[in-house]
């Protein structure tokens, strides 16, 4: 009931609080509002995308096709009240992080809340724990500028849940304690199995972890312009400090009220879209095809596989697949790693663990899945609603990968109220986005330190003898350090390219962990030598593939490219009656294909070109995790893992003999 | 805390374990296979059939679209339905089977 009266009185402050900056900032922010602010409302949804309005946020809302070279703009959120909110934020959280700390006494207490947390609590912290501010901010962008690839790109999200749902998450509360190294161990030799399980949890969490700090890196500078340092340094502390202090309580109610904090955003933003449409999902439809900017935008994304669409053809083909994703093979892949990866993945395993029954796992699941899907079908209407009132060229002219979208449609759906409910409103999604880098990157920090301390250090180093002080103390010590590796690698890695490392995540998860999780539940004959066989080919074959895919920088094809750049720009330019030079476009895109083609060198690997056609290796990396944990099994038999296989098969299915979280 | 010693040899071989076992791995496994088979007809239809995906439906709301939508409903039915079959079925012969144990 405290929790409850917590959190109430958490969501009553921040509405006060927020009501109460909005007073203060009145004047000063109504006289300088971005110039993103929009014009006020206009009637019909068409309109405001075509009616020329005389203030700077023209450029946005009228499309610019005819103009040389469209200015870059930026969405700048308002300082004062983004940062006010922000210390709301810290200040809730930090104050669930002390209630928590008060709690957190044992090493069930620190790695699984003392089992303590109800089916209902565990759904929103699962949502919590996996909506990253990818999908919130990602797929809504997809959506705003390729139209259904974005959309059918977001469904594989929540499927993935079917699985953890039917396969993982029951057996694993009845079966295990604290981290994936528990499952795994039951019958088999537990050191070597530990270590391994170990690993691989720390490479998969390190992957996810480093594209959420560079993520938040990025995003903060993007929208607060606080320097990228300072935002990872900021991220890292708060992270540091909710799980060395909380533990597995206070991360579980940092992503409990990053949950709701995100789903009362999409909720009220998707519902201030449909007034605009009058809710009529039909009409809303029409308003996309008949668009002209989409239209025209449509028209230029084809026009580059060949195509030539105008008109209503080119606004239907925005509702049609094959904008964005163009490689079959590579959804494919994609949708494998998602549907299997996301019941790898550690930090949501880990999250079984906190819940007293199997059938609160249960619970928590159905929940997480209504969470997850609600938030997906909104962010359509938030993607389509943003190319409908903010234009493709618009989204584009702000992040050529249409991550804004979802803030910029914030702060005009807000402005077309006034201009003041704009600010605010983007500030609260500002908010929101810093809430999800926070709970996610807990969430894996806290996964990640109990694989290496009671998984490596309690059970492998110590042989499980510890006491519940030493345990404690482990973890936190080892949170300590694995946050701060995740400040540093967030910071070292802010020039690389990173968008590849949460496929890379799902990937491993799926290829490496989730096939001798399943092995490890269902079949008999498995044993040490299925799981170290599996866990290592699964992992290895999944980074390899990647470090020679197209992920990676290849300079020679670069050049290549930018050799038929300069090729079919100079043929352009001789084309070109006497005395016209190019356009400042074209001239500036010859002027860097130039350099580019001057570019020679192998890629990280030593490659000119990709070896693996695939951006995810999945449809590869899956079958041989599998395959090896299957073959590593039968080549090594063990007897008394076939015998115990009974003990972990009764166990699983019942609960009977399960560890209980709580120490009696 | 010392645990209790449980027989497992003896309970895997109980009947009401081999129903409950045989009833689960069924009804899990099915309906995962199915799940899987109807997420991926998406990205395999979006990409070898177009045409398809194409006709509309509703004014201009097409049958991808429809399909896609349709993604999160059967997900949604299969979690309702699968938490109805459990609460009603598996946790009663778990609980059965417990108590037959005298546990």
């Amino acid at each position: 009931m405290t929790i409850k009266k917590i959190f109430i009185a958490a969501t009553l402050a921040l509405s006060v609080a927020a009501a109460a900056y909005a007073e203060e900032q009145k004047a000063p922010a109504a006289g300088a509002a971005p110039a993103m602010s929009a014009p006020a409302a206009q009637g019909a949804p068409a309109a405001t995308a075509a009616a020329p309005a005389p203030n700077a946020a023209a450029s946005v809302a009228t499309p610019a096709p005819a103009a040389p070279a469209p200015v870059k703009k930026e969405l700048k959120a308002n300082k004062t009240i983004t940062i006010g909110m922000f210390m709301i934020i810290i200040a809730i959280t930090m104050g669930v992080v002390v209630w928590a700390a008060k709690q957190t006494k044992s090493a069930a207490d620190f790695y699984a809340a003392g089992g303590g947390i109800t089916g209902t609590q565990n759904g929103w912290a699962i949502a919590g724990d996996y909506m990253s501010a990818a999908s919130f901010l990602g797929i809504s962008g997809l959506i705003s500028l390729y139209g259904y690839d974005g959309f059918m790109y977001s469904v594989g999200w929540l499927v993935a849940y079917i699985t953890v749902l039917l396969i993982v998450a029951e057996p694993c509360r009845n079966a295990g304690k604290y981290t994936l190294g528990d499952i795994l161990s039951f019958r088999t030799s537990p050191k070597p199995v530990r270590a391994f399980a170990a690993i691989s949890t720390v490479a998969v969490s390190t992957f996810y972890l480093t594209a959420q700090m560079v993520g938040a890196g990025k995003l903060m500078a993007l929208l607060i312009g606080i320097p990228y340092k300072m935002s990872i340094i900021g991220v890292g502390v708060l992270m540091v400090g909710y799980v060395v202090f909380g533990g597995m309580v206070a991360t579980t109610w940092v992503q409990i009220i990053k949950a709701g904090l995100l789903m009362s955003g999409a909720f009220l933003l998707s519902f201030l879209v449909m007034i605009k449409s009058g809710f009529n999902p039909i009409g809303f439809f029409n308003t996309i095809v008949s668009s002209p900017e989409i239209q025209d935008h449509v028209s230029k994304l084809v026009l580059k596989d060949g195509v030539i669409l105008s008109g209503m053809d080119a606004g239907q083909r925005f509702l049609e697949p094959g904008l964005y994703l163009k490689n079959p093979l590579d959804q494919i892949s994609l949708g494998m790693a998602l549907v299997l990866g996301t019941a790898g993945m550690p930090h949501i395993l880990m999250r079984f663990f906190t819940v007293p029954t199997a059938q609160a796992a249960r619970k928590s699941v159905i929940i997480a899945m209504f969470i997850i899907g609600g938030f997906y079908v909104l962010t359509t209407l938030l993607g389509f609603g943003a190319a409908i009132h903010l234009t493709p060229q618009g989204i584009t002219s702000v992040d050529p990968g249409g991550n804004m979208a979802t803030l910029m449609l914030a702060q005009q759906m807000g402005a077309d109220i006034a201009p003041i409910i704009g600010d605010l409103f983007l500030a609260f999604l500002c908010a929101v986005a810093f809430a999800t880098i926070l709970a996610v990157v807990s969430g894996l920090v806290l996964a990640a330190s109990a694989a290496i301390a009671h998984d490596i250090y309690v059970n492998v180093i110590k042989d499980g003898h510890a006491d519940q002080h030493e345990q404690v103390f482990a973890a936190r010590a080892t949170s300590f350090v694995v946050g701060a590796c995740g400040i540093l690698i967030g910071i070292a890695a802010e020039k690389q390219n990173v968008a590849h490392l949460v496929a890379l995540a799902f990937a491993v998860a799926a290829s490496g962990n989730l096939p001798v999780v399943v092995l490890s539940l269902f079949w008999r004959k498995f044993n040490t030598a299925g799981v170290i066989s599996g866990l290592v080919v699964g992992t290895v074959a999944s980074i390899a593939l990647v470090m020679v895919s197209p992920n990676m920088t290849y300079p020679k094809v670069i050049a290549e490219g930018a050799k038929k750049v300069v090729v079919a720009m100079e043929k352009k330019q001789a084309a070109l009656p006497a005395g016209q030079s190019l356009s400042e476009k074209d001239a500036k895109a010859l002027a860097k294909a130039k350099v580019d083609a001057q570019q020679t060198g192998t890629s990280m690997v030593g490659l000119e070109k990709p070896l693996f056609t695939l951006k995810n290796p999945g449809i590869i990396s899956i079958p041989l995790g599998f395959m090896a944990a299957i073959l590593g099994a039968l080549a090594f038999p063990s007897r008394r893992s076939e015998e115990m296989f009974d003990e972990v098969y009764v166990r699983q299915n019942t609960g009977l003999g399960m560890a209980k979280a709580v120490e009696h | 805390m010392a645990e209790r010693q449980y027989d497992w040899k003896a309970i895997a071989k109980n009947p009401k374990f081999v129903e409950l076992h045989h009833k689960k791995t069924a009804f899990l496994f099915g309906w995962w296979i199915f799940s899987c088979v109807y997420y991926f007809l998406l990205p395999i239809g979006a990409a070898y059939t177009p045409g398809i995906f194409k006709v509309k439906i509703i004014g201009v709301i097409n049958f991808g679209y429809i399909f896609a939508l349709s993604q999160f409903f059967v997900s949604w039915g299969i979690a309702l339905y699968y938490s109805h079959v459990a609460n009603k079925d598996f946790d009663r012969l778990t609980r059965e089977l417990i108590d037959e144990l005298h546990l």
